[in-house]
């Protein structure tokens, strides 16, 4: 039977880790996220994972990397000065293709800024960060329902792509309380595992080896200079550092149909608002007392790998509004994508848009 | 001791600290013994958060905020530059626990290594008490934090208290020392005695967090005391590495130190835990015979 509860999106992130099987979490408190970490340090032992306080964040990522080649689901979370100190790992996460779940309680910045604050200001950083070519996964809740699904789908993700899996939520979506159902249990994709035979960082068509953690009996050799497919550092080789770049960066980037998660709603609208995250749910108040206008607006919940597919459904858009808690950072991706005007709606501070608020610049670009 | 009119302290009251906050009445003692040539480089914690905000800001000397992990390092900037400069200012980190004992190591090492002339202090209330009461490298045995939770699978903080002035001593610090704030002239004096020294010096204060560790806000200095009476806290000085003064007490059980935090609440209720109790005595008497704290009888 599920279970109806009240609950803290924070919380709700921290069940549907639980709940997806994730059994280790190395924690390094920061405010808006602490609770999930508080959470975890409850649960995570009756549930016989581990729960490790670190000394800071780069050593609670590192930990997160090692406990994942032990073929353990393994997650973080952090807000922005952590996930800045993050990066270099996050580089080698991808670099390694270690599968694993970092939950960004997104917060103002830059620098320590505004720490009890909402904002989505990393949302270039969790996907251009870290240094060099490297495309990641990111998904964004707007409920506390979708802290709890959305998590337990990141490790999903991370596990079918062996890539970094970013939850950039925020403030106000980690702080809400709202409803939650909580399933009897979630869907799990199980991790492909490494062939016998194969060589440990060769690819099929799609891009991704199979996955053989430590202990499995196979002599994984990992590394973040660039490496062969053997897994054996080739650092000057022009063709095979530009093979494994191209296919990191394609394994994510070519599977975006089939990760996209979006919502649509009038789609034969002129006037489209795109949204992710907290800003959707101003957007969904202002169609509701604007039911007759038929008010456009596409609801993403896989930002990275961008879906500018999703796009092309509104065929009668002339106008693209965002509303964003940065100042036009996804807008800019839509730009590339579209020949349509868009209109960056930046809102920084901490509180959301108003309904009025987007209401007058979707009078304004009418 | 440097000159102040009372009333008119260089930290000054009316920050948003709570009632009964050890931390706070550290940094004004500390202020009380610098005077208003230092220069303060704080980390991200408590005190920043507290201390800080626009109209309430307590800091009547420059101060500036590194980030969590880096006090030490921008310290060093700021010391060697000043030191090209022919300047005279102090340059003092003033750090929590968390900043020092963890994610701060690395930027200390660095610059105790380096031997820039700085003070560094670390108040030290035993946990991340800024984002609610987590465990830090500082957090004594058992004590029950957000992220060291007491309960079926355990008794709180299963690791013992880092070694942090042993650590630094063993950089070469010229002078080392604990304090606590409940022995104010003690920690005024080893204040200025570090600012006086040449090179890196380190100084550890004991600064009980009523909220932090469950107590009455009336009872912070009572608690300091007893940490120090029951050989929980030890304060001493190190010169170049030998301890060459200590506190002596004539010890309590630290049954009487630990029955008056919540964070100890469960070694006693619902029922006593008198193994655990016996292990964290087994601390104490072990810190009263590595630094002969004992006050012997006469035979």
């Amino acid at each position: 039977m599920s279970r109806i509860e009240f609950m803290q999106g924070n919380t709700a992130s921290a069940e549907g880790a639980l709940a997806a099987g994730c059994r280790f979490f190395g924690c390094y408190p920061i405010t808006p996220s602490t609770e999930i970490a508080e959470h975890m340090a409850r649960k995570l032992p009756k549930a016989g994972g581990t729960f490790i306080p670190m000394e800071d964040e780069i050593g609670s990522i590192a930990s997160v990397i090692g406990a994942a080649w032990t073929g353990a689901r393994a997650m973080t979370a952090t807000s922005g000065p952590g996930f800045s100190l993050m990066m270099e790992n996050l580089g080698y996460a991808v670099m390694t293709e270690t599968p694993l779940v970092v939950v960004n309680i997104q917060r103002g910045g830059p620098s320590t800024g505004q720490p009890t604050r909402a904002a989505q200001g990393d949302m270039m950083q969790c996907r251009f960060g870290s240094h060099g070519d490297m495309a990641t996964i990111a998904i964004t809740p707007n409920s506390v329902q979708e802290m709890f699904d959305l998590t337990a789908k990141a490790f999903n993700l991370a596990d079918r792509y062996r890539v970094p899996t970013f939850v950039m939520s925020d403030e106000i979506i980690g702080h809400m309380r709202e409803r939650i159902v909580i399933p009897d249990s979630v869907e799990t994709v199980s991790r492909p595992p490494l062939a016998e035979g194969e060589l440990p960082f060769a690819a099929g068509d799609d891009g991704i080896p199979g996955f053989a953690p430590f202990g499995t009996g196979r002599h994984v050799h990992v590394t973040g200079l660039t490496h062969d497919e053997r897994g054996y550092p080739d650092t000057t080789d022009a063709e095979a550092h530009d093979a494994l770049v191209r296919r990191l960066y394609r394994k994510v980037e070519s599977a975006r149909r089939e990760m996209a998660d979006y919502e649509v709603t009038n789609p034969d609208a002129e006037s489209v608002f795109v949204t992710y995250g907290p800003p959707s749910r101003t957007v969904q108040q202002l169609l509701h007392d604007r039911q007759d206008e038929g008010v456009g607006h596409l609801r993403l919940r896989v930002v990275w790998p961008f879906p500018e597919f999703a796009l092309q459904e509104f065929a009668d858009a002339k106008v693209f509004l965002m509303p964003e808690l940065n100042m036009g950072q996804m807008a800019r991706e839509v730009e590339r994508h579209v020949d349509q005007p868009v209109i960056p709606i930046p809102k920084l501070g901490g509180e959301l848009h108003t309904p009025a608020e987007l209401a007058s610049v979707l009078e304004a670009h009418r | 001791m440097a000159e102040h009119v009372a009333g008119c302290e260089l930290f000054e009251s009316g920050h948003r600290a709570c009632g009964g906050c050890g931390p706070a009445l550290a940094a004004r003692l500390l202020l009380n013994a610098t005077g208003e040539n230092a220069i303060v480089v704080a980390s991200t914690g408590c005190m920043e958060v507290f201390s800080t905000p626009y109209p309430e800001t307590a800091w009547k000397v420059p101060w500036i905020h590194s980030l969590f992990e880096n006090a030490a390092a921008v310290a060093s900037g700021i010391e060697a530059s000043l030191k090209r400069q022919g300047r005279s200012e102090k340059v003092l980190c003033v750090c929590g626990d968390g900043a020092t004992f963890d994610i701060g190591v690395l930027c200390i090492s660095g610059a105790f290594e380096r031997g820039h002339d700085i003070t560094y202090i670390c108040y030290d209330n035993e946990a991340y008490m800024n984002t609610g009461i987590q465990r830090s490298g500082a957090t004594p045995y058992d004590a029950s934090t957000t992220t060291s939770p007491a309960g079926a699978c355990s008794t709180g903080n299963q690791r013992p208290k880092k070694d942090m002035p042993a650590i630094l001593a063993a950089h070469g610090a010229p002078y080392v020392a604990t304090a606590s704030i409940s022995y104010p002239q003690d920690f005024m004096k080893k204040v200025e005695k570090a600012l006086n020294t040449p090179g890196p010096c380190y100084i550890q204060v004991h600064a009980p967090c009523c909220t932090g560790w469950g107590f009455e806000a009336g009872e912070t200095l009572n608690i300091g005391k007893l940490a120090i009476e029951t050989g929980m806290w030890v304060n001493f000085e190190m010169e170049n590495g030998e301890v060459t003064k200590v506190k002596k007490v004539k010890r309590k059980p630290v049954e009487e130190y630990l029955s008056r935090q919540k964070r100890f609440r469960h070694l006693f209720k619902p029922q006593r835990r008198d193994a655990e109790i016996a292990k964290i005595q087994a601390i104490a008497d072990r810190n009263a015979e590595k630094y002969g704290i004992d006050i012997k009888k006469k035979e």
